[in-house]
């Protein structure tokens, strides 16, 4: 399967009545992005209003809480289009060409849903932690409507559906536009890649998805992941938007949508592909409740790496506590069939940092590459501008009472900070 | 100013002899002695050794109490802003004298310490409580050791914040530091895949613990008349959250009085817990926290009596060590009020 | 946590749904509950059948703390 992706670079958004991409600026009309949003009856249902913001790069500005942060793009050639199973029909996605707005994103803010929705500073010592304030920020900032506290996950559902519109919408924009340059990406049928690396070491991505519930989940061509088995999903379908992010765990390592369309583990191992080892597939597999599902699954992934016989995988994490085990049930079971891991995942060490990060271990796992300790304390200086609400920041994961002080400034763990501990290893963040 | 500092070495680097003089007593000399001199240099007059203590390594082993008090009056006299020891490579009797003295030295003078040696260093075993320095494992490698030393050793008497081990060349101590790698995450764990596929040796960043065990106590001989405590992490609490319990890396636990509570109802408790979907435990807090069976049996006489008090905490992202010491903390009332056994339960 | 009421002598049941985490930080006396968010309920349940279930994990705890135990130990439900 070969996709190739052409990058238009955008490095302005305006507001505008037309709407166009012209000379690396977005020019996009609120209205309209707002009545393509509302044409889904849930977010109809369940989104009193919107408004719109956009933050740029540099600027003194604040982000909070947001839920979900996401690349527009669009299919131009080959089968299917954006988010299949969830905005597109289901047909597989990854293979022709694909446009891709980068340096940009669309992010959903607003009311809280969960405990956990995080902050993206565009300036300061926050910027440095999130990969989000290299961005321009299309801003989508959502007004729950009456009675939303009792349909969580339905208000839930219609956020994450509108940000996916919203992207779909700009990304549309793109369709015509000549891209600045363009990448190729290709994976071979596993006997062709025998044939053509012989001598490479056949890896895999063990890609482990949040489903432990509701207000934690991922979606795979639609298909709720604590509701999958363990499967085998092409790395170049992940860049259409095969997987979506549901998730709402501390905002630090929670796999955003952009993570997932622009998975940093997928670039690594395609740098690498056909040099140092064979990029044979991805494995994605989830990160269940009920422990007879965690054991399935790790079985299943186990199973898998084995068939496929590899040599190597990597597996990353998303969350934390008792996907923990997961993530060691996995590397011990793939290390017993006699393949080698490397894991990433974050740690959890304290704000003095001499906890322990994780809440298992197995000494099989003795290849760990982290994405930092998420309980490190940092302060947030006051910013100019605030686009959503700062009424929760006290109670997001890693804030606590009286994070807020009073001179505007936050006091609080990285947890907060949206992308801070990514544990695909998106970030250059690491702790010793 | 200059900031004052003193230097331990062993007779083997004050040049008085090898194993043959390694019996000599402390000695203390003014200014510079063998390796003090390229620490002087480096520092750049910005730092600089007022004196240096000389030890036999045999002398030391041989006769610590006597060798520390000694050294320790003399370090005492001087008031240095800083206490240097070594480096001593992979002399193992001169490295746990270096480690040794450097612990007394910062426990009871309340000076900042700072020693260097072989990782595989016996001395090296106090790593998690003084700053060691890795070294190579000879003296051949004081031209690299000396520096990083040097600089390290500024920088805690400039009262600077300390980088992460692999960044400041000290060896790691059991306190997880963050800072940022020059390439990104998952490039780092296709490097280090690669170098273990391909039998290369390669540093995990974050080496796994090794957990310790306590023994199980003896069971409860009659539960008729046992006064049982529910506990839990699930972050059950009154409705409101009159503690605020953080809903994720708690800084403390709560304690509620469930005296004549039949069951928790959704009106009067819910769960402070971020990690976990909320809607099940706000709808019936009994599913994480069973006080109304708990009631069945204390009426049944199945149990004496279920204990007055709940304690209850957010096991999510809160650190062990923060978990351990509200658990330690609040066994102790436990124990005071005459419980004898504790369900806790996890979400 | 569990470790630390032992340690301070109170013998003490572990009630949860990951036993392997329970296994490896050193709980002695374990039960397997329901699931993370509902450990002692299952709201597919009606409210009778759930009592009786959430009653049937905590009878067994209650078995446990009087089994005495030399190592850890997972008592199945």
């Amino acid at each position: 399967m070969k996709l190739e992706l052409g990058y238009i670079q955008i490095n302005d958004i305006q507001f505008s009545k037309e709407c166009k991409v012209e000379a690396n600026t977005l020019y996009v009309d609120p209205d309209a992005v707002k009545a393509f949003m509302y044409e889904d009856d849930d977010v109809k249902a369940w989104v009193k209003d919107f408004s719109f913001d956009v933050a740029k790069p540099g600027e003194s500005v604040r982000i909070t809480p947001v839920k979900d942060v996401i690349e527009p793009r669009v299919k131009v050639e080959g089968p299917g289009g954006m988010f299949p199973g969830v905005i597109s029909k289901v047909d597989t996605v990854g293979s022709g060409k694909t446009h891709v707005l980068r340096g940009m994103a669309v992010v959903t803010a607003g009311k809280i849903v969960g405990f956990q929705e995080g902050i993206i500073d565009m300036t300061g010592p926050g910027a440095d932690y999130t990969p989000f304030s290299k961005l321009n920020n299309f801003v989508v900032v959502a007004e729950p409507a009456e009675g939303y506290q009792d349909h969580k996950h339905e208000y839930e559902h219609a956020v994450r559906i509108a940000g996916l519109r919203a992207a779909v919408f700009i990304g549309e924009l793109g369709r015509n536009v000549t891209p600045d340059e363009s990448e190729e990406f290709e994976t071979l049928g596993i006997k062709e890649g025998i044939e053509e690396y012989p001598d490479l070491p056949r890896v895999a991505y063990v890609h482990m998805l949040q489903s432990q519930g509701l207000l934690h989940d991922t979606y795979v061509y639609g298909v709720d992941a604590k509701r999958t088995l363990t499967t085998i999903i092409n790395p170049t379908e992940t860049m259409d938007g095969a997987i979506i992010s549901g998730n709402c765990v501390s905002a630090c390592d929670k796999n955003t949508t952009y993570h997932h369309q622009n998975n940093p583990v997928v670039k690594a191992m395609f740098a690498a592909h056909g040099k140092t080892l064979n990029y044979v597939c991805n494995i994605i597999t989830n990160e269940n409740v009920y422990l007879a599902d965690k054991q399935r699954s790790s079985d299943w992934t186990a199973k898998l790496c084995r068939l496929l016989d590899l040599d190597g995988a990597i597996v990353s994490q998303e969350g934390f506590g008792n996907p923990d085990t997961d993530l060691i049930m996995n590397t011990k079971k793939i290390e017993l069939q006699g393949v080698k891991t490397t894991i990433i995942t974050d740690e959890y060490a304290g704000q003095d940092g001499k906890s322990q990060s994780l809440a298992d271990a197995d000494p099989l796992a003795d290849a760990v590459v982290t994405g930092g300790n998420a309980n490190e304390v940092i302060i947030l200086p006051k910013l100019d501008k605030v686009i959503g609400t700062l009424d929760y920041v006290d109670v997001i994961a890693g804030g606590h009472a009286g994070s807020l002080r009073p001179d505007g400034t936050i006091e609080a763990e990285l947890q907060v900070i949206t992308g801070a501990t990514n544990e695909m290893g998106f970030n250059r963040l690491s702790a010793r | 100013m200059s900031y004052k500092v003193v230097h331990y070495i062993n007779q083997f680097f004050a040049n008085i002899g090898g194993e043959e003089m390694a019996h000599v007593a402390p000695e203390l000399r003014d200014g510079i002695v063998g390796p003090g001199l390229a620490f002087n240099q480096a520092w750049k007059g910005e730092a600089e050794i007022a004196k240096t203590i000389v030890c036999g390594d045999s002398y030391f082993a041989e006769h610590e109490a006597d060798a520390k008090s000694q050294i320790l009056e003399w370090v005492k006299a001087e008031k240095p802003d800083f206490f240097l020891a070594g480096p001593a490579f992979n002399a193992g009797r001169y490295g746990y004298a270096c480690a040794t003295i450097c612990a007394a030295v910062q426990d009871e003078l309340g000076i900042p310490v700072l020693t260097g040696m072989y990782e595989e260093n016996p001395g090296a075993d106090l790593k998690n409580k003084i700053l060691i320095v890795a070294t190579a494992n000879s003296a051949a490698g004081m031209r690299k050791a000396a520096p990083a030393m040097a600089k390290l050793a500024l920088k805690i008497m400039k009262g600077e914040k300390l980088g992460a081990s692999c960044e400041e060349g000290y060896m790691p101590n059991g306190i997880r530091k963050n800072f940022f790698e020059k390439k990104v995450g998952a490039e780092r764990a296709v490097d280090m895949l690669v170098a273990k596929l391909n039998g290369k040796p390669f540093t995990t960043e974050y080496p796994m613990p090794s957990f310790d065990r306590v023994a199980p106590n003896p069971a409860v001989k009659d539960l008729s008349h046992a006064t049982i405590a529910l506990c839990t992490s699930g972050g059950i609490v009154p409705k409101g959250n009159p503690d605020h319990i953080e809903s994720s890396s708690a800084s403390h636990y709560g304690e509620y009085c469930i005296a004549g509570v039949q069951e928790l109802t959704s009106e009067g408790y819910e769960t402070a817990h971020g990690g976990y979907d909320p809607v099940y435990a706000n709808a019936d807090p009994n599913r994480v926290l069973p006080v109304d069976v708990m009631r069945d049996f204390e009426r049944e006489g199945k149990i004496g009596k279920l204990h007055d008090y709940f304690y209850t905490t957010v096991g999510n992202g809160t650190s062990v060590a923060n978990a351990k010491s509200f658990a330690a903390e609040y066994a102790q009332k436990l124990l005071q009020a005459g419980v004898h056994a504790v369900i806790m339960t996890s979400t | 946590m569990v470790k630390e009421i032992e340690r301070a002598g109170i013998p003490v049941v572990h009630m949860c749904t990951v036993t392997p985490i329970s296994m490896t930080v050193g709980a002695n006396r374990i039960v397997p509950t329901i699931a993370i968010p509902h450990p002692l309920g299952n709201p597919a349940l009606s409210h009778d059948e759930e009592k009786a279930l959430r009653r049937k994990l905590v009878e067994r705890a209650l078995e446990a703390l009087t089994t005495e135990v030399e190592d850890q130990t997972i008592f199945e439900v």
